[in-house]
């Protein structure tokens, strides 16, 4: 059996060290290891590939420009997910004519528990998750859930759920409470769940809720 | 447990690090209770098929815009070198 290679990856750090001393090739390096995941999260969040373009660009542009200023404190990529969601959510605002004064105040709104709908479509699905991934019309119905949902909600969900951040770096790159971000991401799972059983669910085994 | 309590520990719970101390009540409540065992398992379900779904491909055009873009952005940026006499 032959031995597998040893693949060294050169981490991120280092690569935005050798950047800001302006080896450029380390810079395009990031942008090849980032670009899928940021061009996805904000086709997801916009809905429109020319406007996500536009922020894919704006993003590892404003990246470029502030790279002095990035030390570390987060990861690279949590960072750069962070200029992708106050971009995104920028041209969400201006889509609603709204100004963009300051997205934090406006993304922080008081949520609670209380008011989240609570399952109605309660009933285990037909496939498995491994069986589902595999067929074209799910990813259709993946999207469409998505686009239902409230873009503070979704936002959320891509970041946490999707591109896996923890719930801290979600708030931090969102400029939320934890507590805050948790109400959100639980509404946005609630009611993906609720959006896709109504589609993958099998209606005979279908339960009512038990309690209120 | 109450239903408003159980809500706000369900991302722990679905999540699998929920306190080991308020998992036991929500384990209780969760051996009586199909609807609830249904609900977190189609939560996770719906997790895992976000999470290992396809993304989106970025168009090749749009790369080699992006990088034609960060490219001519850097040399702006960086650029030391006296600049050629006007012609």
């Amino acid at each position: 059996m032959t031995k597998e290679p040893i693949i060294t990856v050169t981490l991120d750090m280092e690569l935005v060290e050798r950047a800001k001393k302006g080896d450029m090739d380390a810079f395009e390096t990031l942008a090849n290891r980032y670009e899928q995941r940021v061009y996805s999260l904000a086709l997801r969040m916009l809905r429109q590939e020319q406007d996500a373009e536009d922020v894919t660009q704006q993003t590892f542009l404003s990246a470029m420009q502030n790279l002095g200023g990035f030390r570390g404190e987060a990861s690279f990529s949590t960072w750069l997910l962070r200029i992708a969601s106050h971009a995104a959510l920028k041209v969400i605002r201006k889509r609603k004519g709204l100004d963009t004064v300051s997205l934090e105040e406006a993304t922080e709104e008081a949520d609670s528990y209380g008011t989240i709908p609570h399952p109605e479509y309660i009933a285990d699905w037909r496939q498995s998750p491994e069986e589902l991934v595999r067929k074209n019309e799910t990813q259709r119905l993946l999207e469409d859930a998505l686009g239902k949902l409230d873009e503070k909600h979704r936002l959320v969900f891509l970041l946490r759920d999707v591109e896996g951040l923890s719930v801290k770096e979600t708030a931090e790159a969102l400029g939320l409470s934890e507590a805050n971000t948790k109400v959100r991401l639980l509404r946005a799972r609630l009611q993906l769940r609720e959006l896709l059983t109504r589609t993958l669910g099998d209606p005979e085994r279908r339960v009512m809720r038990a309690h209120n | 447990m109450k239903c408003q309590e159980m809500l706000a520990m369900l991302n722990e719970y679905v999540d699998g690090t929920i306190d080991p101390a308020i998992c036991d009540e929500f384990e209780q409540h969760m051996a009586g209770c199909n609807p609830c065992q249904v609900v977190v398992d189609t939560i996770r379900k719906t997790i895992t098929l976000y999470r290992e779904g396809r993304p989106h491909p970025l168009p090749v055009e749009c790369h080699q815009r992006l990088h034609a873009a960060l490219r001519q952005r850097w040399k702006e940026t960086h650029s030391t070198g006296a600049k050629p006499a006007a012609s």
